[in-house]
């Protein structure tokens, strides 16, 4: 299959790397050359946190496209991009704690708790560190591969979060059309892996003869 | 006499700030002018200037001349907010709930032919066109802060005369309490209007002595010209010590009651939008601290936000009018 044999090609993983990095880059280069209109330190806030979303539904693609296009070699990616999620929910952390809380801790501390859709923001930001900081193969051993499993089964909890707060930050405006947008996407990528799950237990066979 | 700055209200900064360089380069070249005794006809056109408003015009739309107002607090020493951040950042959900929205959409407004009607409980009720407004009261140059609830603020410089020279023109009944504004809501040039955010028109109140205070502004222009389509021509209210929100735009009806009028961002949450919605740094939105405000085009990146000042700063001038209030309630 000539897609997946792409993904074998030595470059494919350092394109994707870069390509990961664009909208950083992109960012970085408006707010150096103003371009990021009035307020740049809300759009450069708001723009990480969404392309945050983005990858993370990136990464929850990976594997039902593996799956359903037969493409085994895009596992390959999965790591790469979960680890984009962080790197830009990273950043979006730390636009807020800058921009708006002038890095203070005591301010940080304070405002966390008092508004809600941050702390789902910060709460989602806190469960991806330890998938974050086990992504590496020896952390995979070291857990096993099933506990590794159930551990990183937390972006599913992640994905809701994310979702509720970017829905809790646009309530003030009452718009709701692009949460609608990325709740259908995530809602589809994990309905998609309800269903192969009850598949299945349901016969247990089959799916492992699919899998394989 | 020693005198000590002020740390408690306003926050002035250092005159250097306050006159921008060509400002002061401009004024050392008049000075070697006249050093030289070369003046001549430019200092025709320096005393011509003095008399009026200072901020230099765009040049975009039609100019509106205006003197420098006399009133108290009117002039704040802040840099004015450039003129683009102004008239391309803001809020007004008739045309998209975006803050760039107002200035991409709203080309469409129609703005001649244009009257605004004022009723209720008035001696005069009267239907005014609005090159009869415009003259009403001589015009003035308002530098004002503006502080929005999200949390950001400018520096406008506005034109229009005190909103009490329309009120003592058409003389409120004893009745009349309250002052509300009702603004256009047309969806056929308004494109979010009929949207569910907000209730449509888009109403805004005063209570009569708030509306009778010198620093409310019925604003024409802005930074010397009429007021551009996106920041509510032909004629809005500015209301300098409340967030942004109580400041209508594109003002259609005046009326006057006796009860408190339902405000559209009040009956969309009460809870986050009081009836007064005074800028107050002690009192948190709900859902965001009200202490700090990003000022837009000055504060860099990483410079940490600047004070919330109690009435925007205007605590001088009207913090009579909530003596004895509480505000945490009124909020």
């Amino acid at each position: 299959m000539p897609a997946g044999r792409v993904l074998l090609h030595p470059l494919a993983k350092p394109a994707v790397f870069l390509a990961s990095l664009m909208p950083l880059a992109w960012l970085v280069w408006g707010a150096a050359a103003d371009r990021l209109g009035a307020n740049p330190a809300e759009y450069l806030e708001r723009s990480l946190g969404v392309w945050t979303l983005r990858f993370l539904c990136l990464t929850l693609a990976v594997t039902p496209l593996r799956v359903v296009t037969g493409t085994p070699t895009l596992a390959r990616l999965r790591r790469m991009l979960g680890l984009f999620v962080y790197f830009y929910a990273v950043l979006h952390l730390l636009a807020y704690a800058w921009f708006d809380m002038g890095l203070d801790p005591g301010d940080i501390a304070r405002d966390i708790p008092k508004r809600p859709f941050v702390l789902v923001g910060f709460t989602a930001f806190l469960l991806l560190t330890p998938l974050a900081a086990t992504s590496f193969n020896r952390a995979v051993k070291a857990l096993g591969a099933r506990r590794w499993q159930a551990l990183h089964r937390l972006v599913y909890v992640v994905a809701g979060l994310a979702i509720l707060h970017f829905f809790w930050m646009r309530a003030g405006k009452n718009d709701f059309a692009e949460v609608a947008l990325y709740a259908a996407i995530l809602g589809v990528l994990l309905g998609w892996r309800v269903v192969q799950a009850v598949r299945k237990r349901r016969s247990p066979g089959r799916a492992a003869a699919r899998r394989a | 006499m020693l005198i000590q700055p002020r740390h408690d209200g306003f926050i002035h900064p250092v005159p250097s700030e306050i006159t921008p360089a060509a400002g002061y380069h401009g004024r050392r070249e008049l000075l070697r002018l006249l050093a030289a005794g070369a003046a001549g006809a430019a200092l025709a056109g320096w005393a011509a200037r003095d008399a009026f408003a200072q901020v230099p015009r765009p040049g975009k739309l039609a100019p509106l001349a205006a003197a420098r107002s006399g009133v108290g607090g009117a002039a704040t020493m802040e840099k004015p907010t450039d003129y683009k951040d102004a008239t391309s950042y803001n809020n007004f959900y008739e045309f998209g709930t975006d803050k760039d929205d107002p200035a991409r959409n709203a080309h469409t407004l129609r703005t001649t032919p244009w009257t605004v009607e004022v009723e209720g409980l008035v001696k005069k009720p009267a239907r005014y066109a609005l090159d009869d407004l415009l003259k009403l009261g001589a015009q003035e140059e308002r530098i004002y802060r503006l502080r929005c609830v999200e949390g950001w603020s400018m520096v406008i410089p506005w034109v229009g005369y005190s909103l009490s020279r329309l009120i003592e023109k058409v003389e409120p009944q004893g009745g009349a309490k309250f002052v509300e504004f009702v603004t256009l809501a047309d969806p056929k040039t308004m494109p979010n209007v009929g949207s569910r955010v907000l209730a449509w028109p888009y109403v805004e109140g005063l209570r009569m002595d708030e509306a009778m205070h010198p620093l409310t502004l019925l604003a024409f222009g802005m930074y010397g010209e009429v007021l551009p389509n996106q920041n509510g021509a032909p004629v809005r209210l500015v209301v300098p010590w409340k967030y942004g929100f109580k400041s209508a735009k594109s003002l259609v009806k005046i009326r006057f009651t006796d009860h408190e009028p339902k405000t559209a961002w009040n009956k969309a949450a009460a809870n986050e939008y009081g009836f007064y919605s005074n800028v107050n740094p002690l009192v948190d939105h709900p859902r965001w601290s009200q202490a700090t405000e990003r000022r837009i085009g000055e504060d860099g990146l990483f410079a940490k936000k600047r004070k919330t000042l109690m009435f925007n700063g205007y605590e001088q001038q009207v913090g009579q009018l909530y003596a004895g209030m509480d505000l945490k309630k009124n909020y």
